[in-house]
């Protein structure tokens, strides 16, 4: 089949790239193939400043999109551990002491009375991902201009002679060619990762800082101000960040990032997530609530210094998986909605001057765009800004501070590190015998030495609190329908000899499972699509490939 | 012989959805749930479209009574699968509306279809509704278009040499009670039939969207007001969970173990 141009990923940037193209009624056939069983089914925190969005939807009132709404306060909240479970380095442990000594404790927390201004959100809205995408699909889709088909992974592009002439689609392998595909299919996307490999990556470039989001979605109990939003940090392990975001109704987002400068050789979300909203400072609000929704994804957190090559011929990426999101501000929806315009009034132009979609072209109209852009500048801003977690939490604030401050003239080095060996992370306990039980057992570890750790079992209440195979059915709605694996090790041998499995460890889904034979099983049924276990595989062991199914809810 | 193949479908959530009716009556937050076409009327559609298939001259019409919105997401599922044109109502289907209302309402629809030859007309449906069945809204419309044979809980038709169509209605038992009718028209409210779904087919879904999108521009308002009911209330069913999922477990011993969890419980 051919068209003029075809979109790979339905998400916020080819979301902005087909609202702008949309309203200029072109001529042409426009087709957008999405993963995901329907355009709801994305996950994101969100609370965005929006001003990418704004300039594209001016109109854009937020009681139209449910569950969202303008910011009405913020804050950033420093967690102290109430358990004395958590992993801090001794200057973490004597800050927490003196702050207690000094009365400044509410709750286990210290609310800090300053947001650093590039940290603010406080002009944005507070929005779930997935009702924001349906009421954007909904209008291009009217418009007639465009067709989104959800359902549809794409196996992978069609490259010949170092032009990008179309797409293979996962389902039956049928061909799209296409004048120009537009790669907005996030930062695990199947796509994006081929076009990595088949163009290499600009110098110095390169994806070395990940994190997974973890989120719920649920309904509170008590009365809170919609537009109330809460960052944190500090708990349950101090490389951990936190958010909680209050919509309209009731409805509050909690959710966690475990990142990839978390040294911990099991490190895991959804045990984590439970302690996080069981921190007293966020109980208080969330004791009684009920899960109504729950998600998780990758963020590729190096920004800037992750970007690809932008454009090619017959084809450009945009969003995340371009290297986007802003890891200074914390900010990613709006970036790639950005982006997505950007690339549209670089397509207008050339179609005007009858211009075919060559790389010089497409550099010259749409990658100049975004370099003379406010998503550039910012990101540039930005690039350094998260290297001094790499050694550590304290380091790494200070280094997100001098950078922000200075706009990025001076920032604090670091270099990413492997995980740490069992060892060397629990130090001075005995965890061999744990983690052979676990193994013989068949089951991940983190809990196991969690709960060695002092961490307390988690209660469940059926309501909130629930296992993770629950959360995946009850929130998540996950299901997948008839297909093959998209989950794959490239040498089994390297799996039998990896000490960590971390990928299994990871795991949003528990999809992926320790074995006896030591390589992980893989229940493709149970895969969010978050791509956690590709970046966790430190042996690059793990093909993460384009499936259909996953989440079912479009309140993420 | 080309057949006119009607299809009746409208949109239920996506079956993994937690719901819970509100006074309203309606669904919580039923314009966020994620909808999929009712999934017994998807089979009617693709036996429907397998039909037309076979016989040169077929026509499909898929009519829809929901959110336009709604009806439009759908389509991103449903258009890809089978040819069809879309006769789109705006109304509510959040599973509370009365039945002769909506009935009323689609064979309204159905009788201002143009050039529609109701002599050689197969109105298809779900038996009832996979979600939220009152299983009467299909043979309403049959009767208000005074098609008198009806056949429900339909797995199988086959058309034999002479026209005339063998039908397979869902009896007692697991078994089938076969019938003859001679010719159309007639009402066949499908079970699930025995076809898989469809493939995607990118060319049917560009052909179809197409004309969905200018009809459900031109979707009529069709406010169910569900007049004759009076809901007294509405509860959740009580409900008691307990998850474990297993794999490659014998279906006896999976069976046994529920028997056993039930008598405890």
């Amino acid at each position: 089949m051919n068209v003029d141009i075809v979109c790979v990923g339905f998400g916020p940037a080819t979301a902005g790239f087909l609202t702008t193209l949309s309203k200029k009624s072109l001529p042409l056939q426009i087709l957008c193939y999405e993963r995901a069983d329907d355009i709801g089914f994305g996950v994101s925190g969100v609370v965005t400043r929006g001003r990418g969005i704004h300039a594209s939807l001016p109109d854009l009132n937020p009681a139209e999109i449910p569950m969202a709404t303008p910011v009405s306060s913020e804050k950033v909240v420093y967690l102290l551990d109430p358990i004395g479970a958590s992993r801090r380095s001794r200057s973490l442990k004597l800050t927490d002491r003196l702050l207690r000594a000094l009365g400044r404790t509410r709750e286990s927390a210290v609310e800090l009375p300053y947001i650093p201004p590039f940290l603010r959100k406080h002009d944005g809205l507070v929005m779930s991902l997935g009702q924001f995408m349906q009421y954007v699909g909904g209008q291009l889709m009217a418009t007639g201009n465009v067709q989104i088909w959800p359902g549809m992974p794409v196996e992978k592009a069609l490259i010949q002679n170092g032009c990008v002439r179309g797409i293979r689609l996962l389902d039956q392998g049928m061909e799209i060619e296409a004048n120009l595909t537009v790669v907005g299919d996030g930062p695990v996307g199947a796509v994006g990762k081929q076009l990595d490999q088949e163009f290499g990556m600009p110098e110095g470039n390169g994806s070395r800082e990940w994190a997974v989001g973890m989120k719920m979605v649920v309904d509170l109990a008590v009365d809170l101000a919609p537009g109330t939003v809460l960052h944190t940090f500090g708990y349950p392990e101090p490389e951990i960040f936190g958010f909680f975001y209050v919509h309209p109704d009731r409805v509050a987002t909690v959710g966690i990032f475990v990142p990839s400068w978390f040294r911990s050789p099991v490190r895991t979300s959804y045990r984590y997530l439970q302690h996080f909203i069981q921190h007293p400072y966020l109980w208080r609000y969330l004791r009684g609530a009920k899960l109504r929704s729950w998600g998780a994804k990758s963020l590729q957190e190096s920004g800037r210094r992750g970007e690809p090559f932008l454009a090619g011929n017959g084809y450009a990426r945009i969003g995340e998986g371009s290297g986007s999101t802003n890891v200074l501000t914390g900010s990613g929806v709006d970036e790639a909605w950005t982006t997505g315009t950007q690339l549209a009034e670089g397509v207008i132009e050339l179609l005007d001057a009858g211009k075919p979609f060559t790389r010089e072209n497409l550099e010259s109209a749409y990658v100049a765009r975004r370099r003379a852009s406010w998503v550039e500048k910012e990101a540039r801003i930005a690039e350094n800004a998260r290297d001094g977690f790499h050694n550590g939490m304290l380091r790494g604030l200070i280094g997100m501070a001098v950078t922000g401050f200075t706009n990025g003239e001076i920032a604090v080095g670091g270099e990413p590190h492997r995980t740490l060996s069992y060892r060397d992370y629990y130090r001075g306990k005995q965890v061999d015998q744990i983690i052979e039980e676990c193994r013989a057992l068949g089951v991940s570890c983190h809990d196991a030495l969690m709960d060695a750790c002092g961490w307390p079992p988690i209660k469940y209440d059926g309501e909130l609190l629930v296992s993770q195979q629950d959360a995946l059915l009850l929130g998540g709605k996950v299901q997948a329908g008839p297909g093959a694996d998209h989950v794959h090790f490239r040498d089994r041998e390297v799996c039998r000899h990896c000490a960590t499995k971390l990928c299994v460890e990871i795991c949003s889904g528990q999809a992926l499972g320790p074995s006896s034979e030591g390589v992980p099983t893989f229940d493709r049924e149970k895969c969010i699509h978050c791509g956690a276990c590709l970046w966790n595989c430190e042996s690059g062991n793990l093909i993460f490939q384009a499936g259909p199914g996953g989440l079912h809810s479009s309140e993420n | 012989m080309p057949y006119q193949l009607v299809v009746c479908g409208s949109i239920v959530p996506d079956p993994l959805q937690t719901l819970e009716p509100v006074a309203g009556p309606a669904l919580k937050n039923e314009m966020m749930l994620p909808a999929v076409l009712d999934p017994w009327a998807g089979h009617a559609l693709f036996e429907a479209a397998n039909l037309a298939q076979k016989h040169p001259g077929s026509k499909v019409w898929l009519v829809g009574l929901g959110p336009k919105a709604k009806l439009q997401q759908v389509m991103m599922t449903i258009a890809q699968k089978a040819p069809f044109e879309l006769v789109a109502l705006d109304g509510p289907a959040s599973g509370f509306t009365d039945s002769f209302e909506t009935a009323t309402a689609l064979a309204d629809a159905i009788a201002a279809i143009p050039n529609l030859d109701r002599a050689n007309m197969l109105l298809f449906g779900g038996w009832e509704s996979a979600s939220r069945g009152s299983g009467t809204t299909l043979q309403i419309i049959g009767e208000k278009l005074g098609i008198t044979e009806q056949f429900l809980g339909v797995d199988q038709l086959t058309i034999l040499p002479d026209g005339s169509m063998e039908i397979l209605e869902r009896i007692a038992g697991g078994n089938h009670q076969v019938s003859i009718c001679t010719a159309p028209p007639a009402v066949l409210g499908w079970a699930t039939g025995h076809l898989p779904v469809p493939a995607n087919n990118p060319q049917t879904g560009m052909a179809n969207m197409k004309l969905a999108m200018p009809a459900l521009q031109r979707a009529k308002p069709s406010p169910i007001k569900s007049t004759g009911l009076c809901f007294q209330s509405v509860t959740l069913p009580k409900q008691q969970r307990d998850t474990r999922i297993v794999k490659d477990k014998p279906a006896e011993e999976i069976a046994s173990e529920i028997v056993a969890w039930i008598a405890e419980n």
